[in-house]
C-alpha cells in the first residue's frame, strides 16, 4: 500500500477461538504492585 | 472502532477490535475519521488540500484494509465474557505478605508504613505452608503458579521465606506444578547471602528506587528520618548485575514531587540498570503528593520526552527496557485475558500474615473484602462472583475506550480507593494509561518505519 503500512497481523478475533487456557502471568504481578496492563503480557502458548 | 494519534512523527491508526495497528501518511490520516460517514465528495469538499484522485486512491486503502477485518472491525467479544465468568474459578497467584512491618517509612505507601490497617506482625511457616497448599488445592489444571514474597518489608522474615520456597519445591512435582516464585524488596537487608538465594529460586525480583537521591530520600526515608538511597543503590546495582540485568525489574513511583519524572528514570538507566518501571502514584486528593487533573497536561510531556529518548537509546548500547512501555503488537495474550482484567479476587489473591485472603495485596486490611483463610479456603463467594464479573465489558467507561484490550480495565483497587467501586476506573490512572500505550506503539512504529 502506499498510504499505509501495517504494523502487526495479530488478530484478536483468531485468539478469541483458541485462547482462554488461563496459564498466563497475572497481570499486576511482574513488575510493579500498583497498576496492571496486558499488553505487554506474553502467551504461554505461544 | 478506530483511533488514531500522532507523536514524535509518525501518525498512527488503531483498529480496536482487530488489534491492528497502521502507520499512515497525512492523507489517510485526515479523512480517515469521515470514511464511514461521508462520501467522497463530502471527504473531497472537506479536505481542498488533496486532489480527488489522492484521496479516492487513499480511500480504496482504507476500503481494502476494512474489507481485510483491519480497520473498522466490530466488537463482537462481549458474548464470549459469560462463558469466562462461568469456568471453574481457580487460584494461579498469591501475595503473601510474609512481613506486615518495614523498616523503611514511605510517605505514600498504602500499606501504612507497612501494618496495612492493623498490627505490626510477620507471617509463620505454618501460615506460609498452608498458603501453598490453598493455592495447589484451588488452582485446578494450572501448571503454572506464582508466588510473590510481598510486605511490607519481606526480607524481615527472609527465614521463613526460605523454608516457604523450599516446601514449595519439595510440593511442586507430586501435584505437576511449577512455583515461579517473586520477591519484592527495599534493599536494606539485601545482603551477599540473601542475594544468593533469591538468584537461585526467585524467578523474578523487585526492587524499589524512585529515581534521583533527594527524591528518593524524601519519599523513601528510613526510621530515623534519614535517606535509604546510598544504603539501597550499591546493592541494587550488585543484584542487577549479578541477575545479568535481567528477570528483575527497578521500580520507582513518581509523586506531584517530581512531575519531571523524566529525570528519575533516566537517572535510575545511568546508574545502570536495564528494567526499570517508574509508576503514578495512586493516592487520594487530600494527600499533597496526589496527582491531580491539572497535572496531566505535564506528565504527558514527560512520557512522551521519555519515549522519545528511549527510542534513541535502543539504538545504543545505553539502552534500557520502561515496562509500561514495552507492548507485543504481534503477540501478546489471548483477547480473554485482555478483557478479563487482572484476575485479583479470582486468580490473585492476597494472603495476610494471619492467613487470611484478600482480592489483592492494595485491599488488605479492608474487613468488607475478606474473602476467607487459607485454611477454610473462599468463603466469601459474593465477593468472589463481584471480582469474577468485573471485566471490560462490565465498566461503561472501559466499553467505549479504545485502549481496553492493551489495559484491561485498570486496576480495581484504585477504582474503589478513588471512585468508591471497582467498577468506575480511576480517571486519572486511565488518562495516564493511555497516553503510556500511544508512546508504546510510536516507539514500535518508528522501528517498524526504519527497518522498511
Amino acid at each position: 500500500m502506499k498510504h499505509v503500512k501495517t504494523l502487526n497481523t495479530v488478530m484478536l478475533k483468531k485468539t478469541a477461538a483458541t485462547g482462554g487456557c488461563g496459564e498466563c502471568q497475572t497481570s499486576c504481578q511482574s513488575a510493579c504492585k500498583t497498576s496492571c496492563t496486558v499488553a505487554n503480557q506474553s502467551c504461554e502458548n505461544r | 472502532m478506530i483511533h488514531k494519534f500522532q507523536q514524535n512523527g509518525v501518525n498512527v491508526v488503531l483498529d480496536v477490535e482487530s488489534g491492528a495497528v497502521h502507520t499512515v501518511d497525512e492523507i489517510v490520516y485526515d479523512i480517515v475519521d469521515s470514511y464511514l460517514e461521508s462520501t467522497q465528495q463530502e471527504i473531497e469538499k472537506m479536505f481542498p488540500q488533496y486532489s480527488p484522485s489522492q484521496i479516492q486512491e487513499a480511500l480504496e486503502e482504507i476500503t481494502a484494509l476494512k474489507e481485510g477485518g483491519m480497520l473498522f472491525t466490530e466488537g463482537e467479544y462481549e458474548s464470549i465474557m459469560p462463558m469466562m465468568q462461568n469456568r471453574n474459578p481457580v487460584v494461579k497467584a498469591l501475595c503473601l505478605h510474609v512481613a506486615h512491618d518495614c523498616n523503611l517509612k514511605c510517605t505514600y505507601c498504602f500499606a501504612e508504613e507497612g501494618e496495612y490497617h492493623g498490627k505490626r506482625a510477620l507471617m509463620s511457616l505454618e501460615v506460609g505452608k498452608a498458603a501453598l497448599d490453598f493455592i495447589v488445592k484451588n488452582s485446578g489444571s494450572r501448571r503454572n503458579l506464582e508466588v510473590d514474597f510481598f510486605g511490607g518489608e519481606p526480607l524481615m522474615n527472609f527465614d521463613v521465606v526460605k523454608e516457604l520456597v523450599y516446601y514449595g519445591r519439595s510440593i511442586e512435582k507430586e501435584h505437576n506444578k511449577k512455583f515461579r516464585f517473586t520477591i519484592t524488596t527495599n534493599g536494606v537487608l539485601l545482603d551477599e547471602d540473601k542475594l544468593a538465594f533469591i538468584n537461585e529460586h526467585m524467578h523474578n525480583l523487585v526492587l524499589s528506587l524512585d529515581g534521583r537521591k533527594e527524591i528518593h530520600d524524601m519519599m523513601r526515608p528510613r526510621a530515623g528520618g534519614q535517606g535509604s538511597y546510598d544504603v539501597v543503590v550499591p546493592k541494587f546495582q550488585r543484584a542487577a548485575e549479578s541477575r545479568n540485568q535481567t528477570d528483575y525489574y527497578l521500580r520507582g513511583t513518581f509523586t506531584r514531587n517530581n512531575l519531571d519524572f523524566y529525570e528519575d528514570v533516566i537517572h535510575i538507566a545511568d546508574l545502570g540498570f536495564k528494567q526499570i518501571s517508574v509508576e503514578p502514584v495512586v493516592a487520594t486528593a487530600d494527600m499533597p503528593y496526589a496527582l491531580r487533573e491539572e497535572d496531566l497536561p505535564r506528565i504527558f510531556a514527560e512520557y512522551e520526552k521519555l519515549a522519545k529518548e528511549l527510542y534513541e537509546r535502543r539504538k545504543t548500547d545505553k539502552d534500557f527496557n520502561f515496562f509500561h512501555f514495552n507492548i507485543d503488537l504481534s503477540g501478546g495474550p489471548c483477547v480473554m485475558k485482555r478483557l478479563a482484567g487482572c484476575g485479583s479476587g479470582t486468580e490473585y489473591l492476597a494472603v495476610t500474615p494471619e492467613g487470611d485472603l484478600y482480592p489483592c495485596h492494595q485491599f488488605v486490611g479492608l474487613e468488607e473484602f475478606k474473602m476467607g483463610t487459607v485454611t477454610e479456603g473462599i468463603t466469601n463467594h459474593k465477593k468472589r462472583e463481584e471480582f469474577s464479573s468485573c471485566n471490560v465489558y462490565a465498566k461503561e467507561d472501559c466499553k467505549k475506550c479504545w485502549a481496553k484490550f492493551y489495559c484491561s480495565g485498570g486496576c480495581a483497587a484504585n477504582a474503589y480507593q478513588l471512585e468508591g467501586n471497582i467498577f468506575t476506573p480511576y480517571k486519572i490512572g486511565c488518562e495516564l494509561q493511555k497516553k503510556r500505550v500511544e508512546c508504546a506503539i510510536m516507539i514500535r512504529a518508528k522501528e517498524f518505519l526504519e527497518a522498511q
